[in-house]
């Protein structure tokens, strides 16, 4: 494979609201790639047409967001490897008829998600539509009363356990939650992805983070009463 | 659980957070929240698990041999596609 030097993405940008009640104000997506947006019409064009070094240059500007898309989703090397190349196999069928209603970044990853989404399906996840995957059963919603004072996780949280609990999370609010904190998505590129309103997707995370702190406070108060 | 200035209890004030943070609306400036030490700690613990996330799970590099077989799988599926 070709090196395209200019081709690599920017640092992930970090979620703006690690604080609570920060606006999220929509932004200009930022393009994941160094080359110029002539540079990126160019390589699309091409790509469509058929240029196998063309795609090249495509899988090299996304293939890591997309990849860690899918490990952090599933949290198994092997199958997000798997996914990926789904995902990819896919893009490369459909490339031909992408108009450019959204960025290609868009359009790719909402398709990768939706390869993710399938792959969960047939490993049990009851779900068929984005619209269920957003609003867990209830049983599966964080819970109330979650204000007790006598474990604060600050300073606690440690990657295998927090990776444990976001395996455990509802699907949705995996998906919310990876896609946010993990992964650097603004809420209004969320809400394009998952053809939602941005002030769902604010809240769903809401719920997501509080079933990670309930589930990783429940894994501690377990340890310690061993 | 208890009740602050503004007579919300932790429990109601938490059960209308997903709806306050959908609206944008900024919790710091909430009466409850400026009064209660217990929400104030769940909520630092939440910003502390996204905090955690970022820094703990950094964007993953696919190994070269990815593309290899993608590139395969994609030269396999367009000599089917030519086949008479």
């Amino acid at each position: 494979m070709p090196n395209y030097a200019s081709s690599t993405e920017p640092p992930r940008k970090a979620p703006r609201s690690f604080s609570v009640g920060a606006v999220d104000e929509p932004t200009e997506y930022i393009a994941p790639n160094s080359a110029t947006n002539d540079d990126q019409a160019d390589i699309l064009a091409r790509a469509q047409a058929g240029d196998h070094q063309a795609f090249a240059q495509l899988y090299s500007i996304h293939k890591r967001r997309v990849y860690s898309l899918c490990l952090r989703m599933v949290g198994s090397v092997a199958e997000a490897e798997d996914l990926t190349q789904e995902a990819f196999l896919q893009f490369h069928r459909k490339i031909a008829t992408f108009r450019g209603e959204s960025a290609l970044s868009t359009w790719l990853h909402r398709l990768a998600i939706n390869v993710v989404l399938m792959h969960l399906r047939r490993k049990g996840l009851q779900v068929s539509s984005l619209d269920e995957l957003m609003e867990p059963a209830p049983d599966q919603r964080p819970g109330r009363s979650f204000g007790a004072p006598d474990l604060v996780l600050s300073g606690t949280i440690d990657r295998l356990t927090l990776q444990r609990a976001i395996n455990d999370l509802p699907a949705g609010y995996r998906l919310i939650f990876v896609l946010h904190d993990i992964e650097g998505f603004e809420h209004n590129e969320i809400a394009a992805l998952l053809d939602c309103s941005i002030g769902n997707s604010k809240s769903q995370l809401h719920k997501a983070r509080l079933k990670l702190r309930e589930s990783m406070r429940g894994y501690l108060q377990r340890e310690g009463n061993k | 659980m208890s009740e602050s200035a503004d007579n919300l209890s932790c429990a109601e004030f938490q059960a209308q957070l997903p709806d306050l943070i959908g609206r944008g609306e900024a919790i710091v400036d909430h009466a409850h929240y400026q009064s209660c030490k217990l929400c104030r700690a769940l909520l630092a613990d939440l910003a502390a698990i996204a905090q955690a996330a970022h820094q703990l799970f950094p964007v993953e590099e696919p190994p070269d041999a990815l593309w290899e077989q993608i590139e395969s799988a994609i030269v396999r599926e367009e000599a089917n596609h030519n086949l008479p």
